[in-house]
């Protein structure tokens, strides 16, 4: 396993002293609890502190940076419940080496866990308005802990439309609690697929088509959407239609992260360090640049 | 399927959004020959290949636009929701449906005739120009989909 390239041994070395536990650049060690297949790519690992007493506290649409010794770091969004300051929950796709060797993770391996990082979801901010989720393939792990705390205090929240939308059925994640919340009274899901086969009785389109259908009111609503920029920004375009204003519409960005704390520059986006200005910015912040090439 | 009605002036008396602001001419003109048709789950509503007379105005329910190949399975493309409408092969050559409708839902249709139309929008086509802006966004929003299904944006989201 990868994971074991580096001796156990020395990694209790390396994280024996509470004055390198503070240092933000040092990984904590964590435990892969559990490995859940989503989809054919995409694996959910549940992650527990190699030392018991830790909690571990985030805001929903915060990151992680999650290091698979001897291979390397990633940010991944946090994709578990905030409630829950005993495990962390993190859904990842397979797509180049580190991620890849997330994914081929299993029950027992250790990694390193540094974060969390970003500012989140401006949960407070949506209290008292209709709230709308509009998320597109994985865009889906960093909303879902927003969807937890709205549950959670589902009455600090007026009228709840989420709209997920995903390449084939079989591409869908976390399938048995999508079962859930569709049936929900509390909240409004929509899902939707862009290929569907005969086993799929539901919408086939993508996330915009069904803008339309939901239920706002423009003058005291807030949407949150992750997905791909180019769905992210014609859902926010659709929204500006609908009378919702820019500085209402956030989106959460993803770009190539490696120190997660503004200092390294990768992700600059504009005038913007993702991993430390967002990952979530009102879309009034971001419009402009939107549209420019290899911003 | 169910035929619920032959009515002189169906349309007059229905509510959809497509009919908004229609003349009532036009309205009646239109209402030869329709019919308001029910369907059952996986019931196919027309097949791909069949000479296309109808335009569709959906009621009720769900419908799913497949595409078949001889060596491939079926794919559902998009799907048509009550309040939209299906159907514009009747307008452009060969006339042909290039898609297959199977009902997802107990789905009720007005199914307008296209041979009506066509005779209709000759006489006046002032009511054919505004037939076709109310449905060219239709078809541009469609198209518009299509492209973003083809790209396969999620393909390298989260890369």
């Amino acid at each position: 396993m990868i994971g074991m390239v580096i001796k156990m041994s020395n990694i209790n070395q390396l994280f024996e002293s509470d004055k390198n536990r503070e240092n933000p650049h040092l990984p904590l060690p964590f435990i892969v609890e559990d490995r859940f297949q989503e989809t054919p790519d995409t694996v959910s690992l549940t992650l527990v502190p190699e030392n018991p007493g830790k909690i571990f506290t985030f805001s929903p649409g915060q990151f992680n940076m999650l290091y698979v010794f001897g291979v390397g770091e990633c940010a991944i969004s946090i994709s578990g419940n905030a409630m829950n300051t005993q495990r962390l929950i993190h859904t990842v796709r397979s797509v180049g080496k580190i991620s890849n060797a997330l994914t081929n993770l299993k029950p027992g391996d250790t990694i390193g866990v540094r974060g969390p990082f970003g500012n989140g979801w401006p949960f407070a901010e949506a209290r008292g308005k209709d709230l709308i989720i509009v998320a597109g393939g994985l865009g889906l792990a960093p909303l879902r802990p927003m969807i937890y705390e709205v549950l959670s205090h589902r009455d600090l929240y007026r009228r709840v439309e989420i709209v997920y939308g995903a390449r084939t059925p079989r591409d869908l994640l976390y399938k048995e609690e999508l079962q859930v919340w569709r049936k929900s009274s509390e909240i409004r899901l929509q899902v939707t697929v862009d290929i569907g086969d005969r086993e799929w009785y539901g919408d086939i389109g993508m996330v915009t088509s069904r803008i339309p259908d939901i239920k706002f009111d423009p003058s005291n609503s807030i949407a949150f959407i992750c997905g791909p920029e180019i769905m992210m920004h014609s859902v926010a375009e659709m929204l500006e239609l609908r009378g919702l204003q820019s500085n209402n519409v956030y989106f959460s960005m993803e770009r190539n992260m490696k120190c997660g704390m503004g200092q390294c520059g990768h992700c600059q986006f504009g005038p913007y360090f993702v991993c430390r200005d967002g990952p979530v910015f009102p879309y009034s912040k971001l419009e402009k640049f939107m549209s420019v090439k290899e911003v | 399927m169910k035929n619920n009605s032959k009515d002189c002036a169906l349309l007059t008396n229905i509510k959809h959004p497509f009919l908004e602001n229609f003349s009532e001419r036009f309205l009646i003109a239109a209402s030869e020959n329709a019919r308001e048709l029910e369907f059952n789950v996986n019931e196919i509503i027309f097949s791909r290949g069949e000479r296309a007379e109808k335009f569709y105005l959906v009621m009720e329910g769900k419908i799913g636009l497949e595409i078949d190949a001889p060596d491939h399975p079926s794919v559902r493309v998009h799907t048509v929701d009550s309040n939209r409408v299906m159907g514009w092969s009747w307008l452009v050559p060969p006339y042909k449906w290039t898609v297959t409708a199977r009902a997802l839902k107990k789905t009720r249709v007005i199914a307008l005739d296209a041979f009506v139309l066509h005779r209709y929008f000759k006489l006046h086509p002032e009511d054919g120009y505004l037939f076709c802006l109310r449905l060219l966004p239709v078809i541009a929003e469609r198209l518009d989909e299509t492209r973003l299904q083809l790209i396969n944006l999620y393909d390298r989201y989260g890369d």
